[in-house]
């Protein structure tokens, strides 16, 4: 310990001397860095601290570490030693200290640095000996810093606060709730040892012998129950038990039973047994009353249900017009085009394919023939996703004025020329891209296509542009625009002479064409027999031309084709032919309806069945099984309003030997312009519908005096027409002005039910297509080249319940009116000849006959003839008339009519 | 429109059938019962008529035995279930007629004591 402290001492000294080097009376070094301002640390050597008493370890120790110095004493050492003196660094201290002990304080772990301090002030002093009890966390700051000191505190006893302690120990505690009982028994000296002698006494007699120790209640340990804590814990019963069962084998059992019958011979005697006459006549009775009932009247109909339809039919008017759904323009092409021919794609949701033709006159289109080369004639696809860009476009080497998609396979084309050529188109290459669009489902699909098409341009109007894959020869073809087009019904085929047989590759594949060069033609798609090598040459010729593309489906007709037949009307004496502009087969109808299941199987099967076509020889009329009830015959519509019912099969001239057309089954100029529209109704295989020059007419095939209804002349030209496809009464028409006249069979049938406007100018074209059983589509076409989708409202696309029935029914009246005009019109006839005979007779037997009266009865005898011939134009008309025969031909109308209204 | 107005004008049945008891000779019954299935059979719309008996066994027909058995069975439960029902309801109320009306026919028994009279009719032809 000494010499460490004698280091600590060295160490101690050094500090201070330069500080008293420096100045005598330079203030003396506190500890107020350390917040103890009133601390003096300072050296006292041994001398001083046997001077002082307070050797280390001796005098002060660590339990007495301080001492009190009198002032008097330092002051004395300071004289003795002066600046010897330990005490001289804090003289100044000493002089000013208003006590008169100092307290020196043995600072063993040199916390202020160096072996004693002394503190300078008299609160530090008491502080110091008295240390203060609140200042507990500056302690314990002072432990924290200072760690290897330690200043014991005597422990301060506090006064007592009672938190509620004992009230705890006095519950704990046990106290004795009774007094103690002190019992002293005491015993004389003397009877201590004494012997002791038993004997028998009467417990009764001896007063105080017995004590009896009765039972009572003692109060004090009377207690109440108050609380109780019962466990208790179920626990199941358990039982075993164990049987034996016995197995056998499981057989198969069979029962049969058969109602009970009678024997013919007791039936018999049953039958005339009493009791059942008896019984037959008395339920017979109530039997009839309530069969009878029955046929007076559905007493259970439910007249709301057909309250409800009549009121969604009529009621709502405003329901009842065309709503504007799309409309598609090729803003592509520079020149203005009209569209010529519509058809929507069979299969695909949306998808609708518009022919395009220059809008030219004929003499303009030779003069600018030139020009119109260089653009392609072009068939467009449009479809619902893309209103701007059409899907595909097919390319033709002229305008195309009528086109069909195959029944068999929606991917193959066929349309008409206006040089008079067949154009085949086979899409089979890009049906997944039309596919595609479709799959996608729309609106959301537009977004995605758009950009592609902006994008690349170039690729996509290389796929965009398809071309024909074969054409139709020149020399043997049409030599004129081809006006109509049809595909034959994949049930049969015909051959040269037109004779029908029934169909050995089960697709479409022949075809029928009309041209304003006065004939029709038929024409098979499969190869001919006979390829002469010229045909061949030229094929390899078109071959080499045609880029890689163009699919070979057809490319055995290409510029070689020749039509299977041709078929001229012939006017008969005059050498001019009719020239038809539109055609209407048996079977048209029957197409539609049968497509939709065979498309699924031909479209697979189509490839492998284009291959045994090539090396199939179509004219072998001996392999084919000849259809003989065949209706060969068919509604022609002419360029001069004519509606011609005619026969396609030849017939051999027998002066001549030639195969000559037939002539027609009837002829009636009807129409006072060209016939735009011959279509048979998609209800009723027989009725036809034509649309010509400025009037209406319907057919029914067989019945050949006159159409069933023609409409009088409308102010405007119509231009094209359409049957509803869901409404057997309602057709559309499409007039010059850009109105679509919607006529309805059920409401009134002298004129439109309702007309729209459209567009501005000239309707080329309707077609209706069903969607969806709620919804339905009209696509009009516009001489300027814009096609309109029209939403059908539901008034007019939903057939009321007995539509059918009721349409039917008026045409049956309608014919039996017509055999009835045609009845009176033979009687009538027979009158006028009757009445001349008469008038022949008269004059020869009266000689002198009064002029008066001859001239009256020629009156009379002029009028007859002129009241018949407008009794046959005007009976549709109901136009008052005086004449007599007119208002019998009216009463037998009313006669008809009430009976049908009544149905209706 | 002609049948309805052919059957309207048949009243002589009736007393005819009344004669009918009254003298039966051999095989005029059978002719009788024959004449009456034959008046019901040629109302409008009448599909079938049969006979069955308390079992429910079929005496006379105009159907194929098949139908007949199967309609003979049902309508036997059908008639029993229903005549017992109005009997409980009131012991002394008694099934009179049983008409049935279905989607396609309108089935009617007639009940006896001993025998069932079915017709089957489409009421709406």
């Amino acid at each position: 310990m000494a010499p460490k402290q004698k280091k600590k001492s060295s160490r101690g000294k050094k500090s201070p001397k330069p500080v008293l080097a420096a100045s005598e009376d330079m203030e003396p070094v506190n500890m107020e860095s350390m917040g103890h301002p009133e601390i003096y640390p300072l050296v006292l050597t041994t001398k001083t601290q046997e001077i002082f008493s307070c050797r280390i370890d001796e005098d002060v120790t660590d339990e007495q570490p301080y001492k009190l110095i009198n002032k008097e004493d330092i002051f004395e050492d300071l004289r003795n030693r002066a600046a010897v003196s330990d005490f001289h660094p804090v003289k100044k201290i000493v002089q000013e200290y208003p006590g008169n002990e100092l307290l020196l304080v043995y600072d063993r772990d040199f916390k202020y640095g160096l072996n004693f301090y002394l503190i300078g002030t008299e609160e530090g002093k008491e502080s110091y000996l008295n240390p203060p009890e609140v200042p507990e966390e500056q302690e314990e700051y002072k432990e924290h810093i200072p760690e290897d000191v330690y200043i014991y505190k005597l422990p301060v006893s506090k006064p007592w606060v009672s938190l509620g302690s004992e009230k705890e120990i006095e519950e704990e505690s046990v106290t004795e709730s009774t007094k103690q009982i002190t019992y002293m028994i005491s015993r004389k000296r003397s009877e201590f040892g004494a012997p002791i002698k038993f004997s028998d006494q009467n417990a009764s007699s001896v007063k105080d012998a017995y004590i009896e120790c009765t039972a009572y209640p003692d109060k004090n340990f009377t207690l109440k129950q108050l609380e109780k804590d019962v466990g208790m814990q179920v626990i199941p019963q358990i039982k075993d038990i164990s049987t034996q069962t016995k197995w056998t084998y499981p057989k198969n059992a069979t029962t049969q039973y058969y109602p009970r019958e009678f024997s013919e011979e007791e039936k018999e005697t049953l039958k005339q047994s009493k009791p059942l006459v008896d019984f037959l006549n008395n339920a017979s009775i109530s039997v009839e009353i309530a069969l009878q009932q029955n046929e007076i009247m559905n007493t259970f109909i439910d007249d709301w249900k057909y309250l409800a339809e009549e009121e969604g039919t009529f009621g709502d008017k405003t329901d009842t017009h065309l709503k504007e759904y799309q409309s598609f323009t090729d803003l592509h092409s520079p020149t203005e085009k009209m569209i010529t021919c519509v058809s929507w794609h069979p299969t695909i949701y949306g998808l609708i394919a518009v022919s395009v033709a220059v809008r030219l006159s004929f003499e303009d289109r030779v003069h600018f023939s030139g020009k119109l080369l260089l653009q392609p004639s072009l068939i467009l696809f449009w479809s619902f996703s893309d209103p701007i860009h059409p899907q595909l476009m097919l390319e033709s080497p002229d305008d195309i004025f009528c086109f069909k998609f195959c029944p068999s396979d929606p991917n193959i084309i066929a349309g008409g020329c206006i040089n008079g050529q067949i154009v085949m188109w086979d899409i089979t290459a890009h049906a997944d891209r039309i596919e595609n669009i479709k799959a996608g489902g729309g609106r959301s699909k537009r977004a995605t296509l758009k950009p592609m098409f902006l994008l690349e341009p170039e690729s996509n109007k290389e796929a965009m542009y398809i071309r024909h894959c074969a054409v139709s020869s020149i020399e043997n073809g049409h030599k004129k625009v081809i006006t109509d087009i049809h595909w034959l019904s994949d049930t049969f085929e015909i051959n040269r002479m037109g004779s029908v047989f029934e169909n050995r590759s089960g697709i479409c594949c022949q075809l029928v064409t009309c041209s304003a060069d006065c004939t029709i033609c038929f024409w098979d798609i499969r190869p001919q027999k006979l390829l002469t090598p010229q045909t061949t040459e030229k094929k390899k010729e078109e071959s080499i031309e045609i880029p890689f593309d163009v699919p070979s489906t057809f490319l055995h007709l290409d510029l070689s084709w020749k039509p299977l037949t041709k078929v001229r009307l012939s006017k008969g004496e005059t050498s001019l032919d009719h020239c038809p502009t539109k055609i209407s087969l048996n079977e048209d109808h029957l197409l539609c309806k049968t497509q939709d299941k065979m498309l699924a199987q031909s479209k697979t099967e189509k490839a492998e069945e284009m291959n045994p076509y090539h090396n199939l020889e179509s004219g072998m009329a001996n392999l084919l099984k000849p259809i003989d009830d065949f209706c060969t015959k068919f509604f022609v519509g002419t360029e001069e309003g004519e509606v011609i019912y005619t026969d396609w099969k030849m017939e051999k001239d027998p002066e001549t030997g030639r195969l000559m057309s037939k002539k027609p089954v009837s002829h009636h100029t009807v129409h006072d312009g060209t016939v735009h529209t011959i279509q048979r109704s998609p209800f009723y295989n027989d009725i036809i519908l034509t649309v010509g020059g400025w009037n209406v007419a319907i057919w029914k095939e067989g019945v050949m005096t006159g159409p069933l209804l023609q409409s009088c002349c409308a102010p405007k030209r119509y231009t094209s027409g359409h049957w509803s496809l869901t409404r057997p009464g309602v057709f559309y028409i499409g007039r010059e002005d850009g109105y679509i006249d919607i006529w309805d069979l059920l409401e009134k049938t002298h004129e439109p039910a309702q007309s729209q406007n459209i567009c501005i100018t000239m309707i080329t074209y309707i077609k209706p297509w069903i969607f969806s059983s709620k919804q339905q589509f009209i696509a009009i076409a516009d001489y300027y080249g814009t096609l309109h989708i029209l939403e059908i409202p539901w008034t007019l696309s939903r057939p009321s319940t007995n539509e059918m029935a009721s349409v039917n029914h008026y045409f049956e009246r309608e014919v039996k009116h017509l055999e009835y005009v045609e009845q009176r019109k033979k009687i009538r006839e027979q009158e006028k000849k009757e009445m001349e005979l008469e008038m022949a007779k008269k004059k020869v037997e009266i000689a002198v006959p009064s002029h008066r009266a001859l001239s009256s009865k020629r009156g009379h005898h002029v009028q007859v003839p002129a009241s018949k011939k407008r009794e046959e134009s005007m009976h549709k008309v109901h136009l008052g008339s005086a004449f007599q025969d007119l208002n019998e031909n009216r009463r037998g109308k009313e006669k008809e009519a009430p009976k049908g209204r009544n149905k209706w | 429109m002609n049948e309805w107005t052919n059957t309207g004008r048949e009243p002589d049945p009736l007393p005819s059938s009344l004669a009918g008891p009254t003298a039966p000779g051999l095989g005029e019954p059978q002719a009788e019962v024959e004449e009456t299935l034959k008046r019901i059979q040629s109302h409008k719309g009448v599909i079938g008529t049969m006979v069955v008996n308390a079992e429910g066994i079929p005496i006379r027909t105009t159907l194929d035995n098949s139908t007949t058995v199967q309609y003979a069975g049902l309508l036997h439960h059908l008639t029993m279930k229903a005549k017992s029902t109005v009997r409980d309801i009131d012991p002394q109320n008694d099934l009179t007629f049983l008409r049935i009306r279905s989607k396609k026919h309108e089935i009617m028994v007639a009940p006896d004591k001993e025998y069932l009279l079915i017709v089957i009719q489409n009421p709406c032809e």
